[in-house]
């Protein structure tokens, strides 16, 4: 039906626009996704940060990638649990039974995902400007490091989506979100691997977000990228192909 | 066949093992409340998500509006409104931007009209910008109903509208459901209270074990029972009647 291709993005805009208000209204998801990494800044750089030999001069510069991360981590956890509540509550029910796309509810969550998870990053860095953080990165270097961010976020987000959709708790919908958030800590973000055990370094080294907080580091600082950001894209990309497949599968099974 | 909003002949699903339809048969005349009656799992639900294109038959056909559900699943959905057994209203958002939303999505060119037009309907004026998590179970339903009538839908489905109301919010469902029908609407409505289907519905179909056992007008339904005799019985009144002649006649509103 043309109509229905016709309303496709401004079905998806409705969709986007109500579950922003979601986020603006729930006081318990901005203080998650915007003021527990900005706590956790606080805390790393005046508490923690003395004693950490970064190799850096300034900590803030050294840690933001991870808290960025770590962000966007806990961020795609509220997407899981939107998604699963309007599962729950019947509302894909609602809008199956009418006349528009039926992915409009999925791209819906996925393009809030995006933007909300963009604000908070936004949010964040601005605030570690005011505790001095610097960059000397030009526009592209900070195209990149938007275009990784963004990155990660979508390949989260269809992970959350899976969780989302297979869960059979509110509390199962976000629980897939503590070993991702877990990974920024098993890598360079707080600290360089070279001071951790062997065994830890070598995962710390391999894992996907080691690259990415190595790229995003680089960026901002102007320095010379090296492959990292091309492991981190690998990654990034591989993980998201296989998230949005099995998502998509797991989509058609719960709507058929 | 002109008048026929659904028809359904040999309809089939199974679970896995579980067979819940097993040939099923019914039509529904336009503009008339059809009911099914079933007790808890006889397949009632089944029955509504796949004439609202939610689920797929094993076999036999259903159409809406002549139109088959499996195969132009996107012509059925142009005419019918589903309200299922869970109110599907948005919590956070309040009683307007429910209405809105459903508005936008129908495609309409007047959404805020038909909003307050269906607030002004179902009474929920006053509490239009309060978020729908303050709202009591009855207001819920109101709201479900009413986001179900945006656009104006030939056909509803309405699966249990009134499990877990109170019973003034039942009456007040009742009410709503009666209006529709009177303007022309199609009501398929589902139930498991035999009250519900005497009070409201032009044909009772009973299903019951994967069949439909049996299917007509009340009259004709009593029929099948033996000749009533004349008891002489003192009538005591429903702890319902009770119920409802203590709290006022909000009905009546």
């Amino acid at each position: 039906m043309e109509a229905i291709q016709k309303h496709f993005f401004s079905d998806i805009g409705v969709m986007f626009g109500r579950s922003m208000r979601h986020i603006f209204r729930s006081m318990d998801t901005i203080i998650t996704v915007t003021i527990m990494p900005i706590a956790f800044m606080l805390l790393f750089v005046y508490v923690f940060g003395g004693a950490i030999q970064s190799g850096a001069d300034n900590y803030v510069n050294y840690l933001l990638p991870g808290i960025l991360l770590i962000a966007i981590a806990s961020g795609i956890s509220y997407t899981a649990y939107r998604l699963f509540i309007d599962m729950q509550r019947g509302l894909f029910e609602r809008l199956h039974s009418m006349p528009i796309a039926r992915s409009t509810i999925l791209w819906g969550h996925v393009l809030t995902s995006l933007v909300s998870n963009a604000i908070s990053v936004v949010v964040i860095i601005l605030v570690a400007l005011f505790m001095g953080f610097r960059s000397s990165a030009g526009v592209l270097s900070w195209l990149a490091v938007a275009g990784i961010l963004a990155l990660f976020t979508l390949t989260l987000t269809w992970i959350a989506v899976i969780a989302g959709l297979s869960a059979k708790s509110v509390d199962g919908a976000s629980a897939f979100s503590y070993p991702i958030l877990f990974l920024p800590f098993i890598s360079s973000a707080f600290v360089p691997t070279k001071s951790m055990p062997p065994v830890v370094r070598a995962f710390a080294d391999n894992q996907p977000v080691n690259s990415i907080v190595d790229a995003v580091r680089s960026l901002l600082a102007g320095r010379h990228v090296g492959n990292d950001i091309w492991i981190a894209l690998a990654w990034c990309l591989g993980i998201l192909v296989v998230a949005y497949v099995f998502a998509m599968r797991v989509y058609k099974h719960k709507v058929s | 066949m002109q008048n026929t909003a659904i028809q359904v002949k040999g309809l089939q699903k199974s679970y896995k093992q579980l067979h819940v339809l097993n040939g099923v048969d019914f039509e529904v005349k336009q503009g008339s409340i059809f009911a099914l009656l079933g007790s808890n799992g006889a397949g009632k639900t089944t029955i509504v998500k796949i004439l609202t294109t939610l689920l797929k038959q094993d076999s036999g056909i259903a159409a809406v509006n002549r139109f088959d559900v499996a195969l132009k699943p996107e012509h059925v959905r142009q005419s019918i409104s589903l309200t299922g057994q869970f109110a599907a209203v948005d919590e956070i958002l309040t009683g307007r931007e429910n209405l809105i939303m459903m508005g936008k999505l129908r495609h309409l060119n007047n959404p805020r009209q038909v909003t307050e037009d269906l607030l002004h309907r179902f009474g929920l004026t006053d509490a239009a910008n309060r978020r729908v998590s303050t709202y009591s179970g009855g207001m819920r339903r109101r709201l479900d109903l009413a986001m179900s009538l945006v656009g104006k839908p030939h056909l509803i489905f309405l699966d249990e509208p009134t499990t877990g109301l109170d019973p003034e919010a039942r009456i007040e469902v009742w009410k709503i459901v009666k209006e529709l029908a009177d303007g022309g609407t199609t009501v398929f409505l589902t139930t498991q209270y035999l009250e519900e289907a005497e009070q409201l519905a032009d044909r009772i179909a009973i299903l019951h074990e994967g069949r439909i056992i049996a299917n007509g007008t009340l009259s004709e339904l009593k029929k099948l029972f033996p000749q009533a005799k004349v008891e002489y019985v003192e009538k005591q009144p429903t702890l319902e009647e009770i119920f409802l002649a203590i709290v006022g006649k909000k009905e009546e509103k």
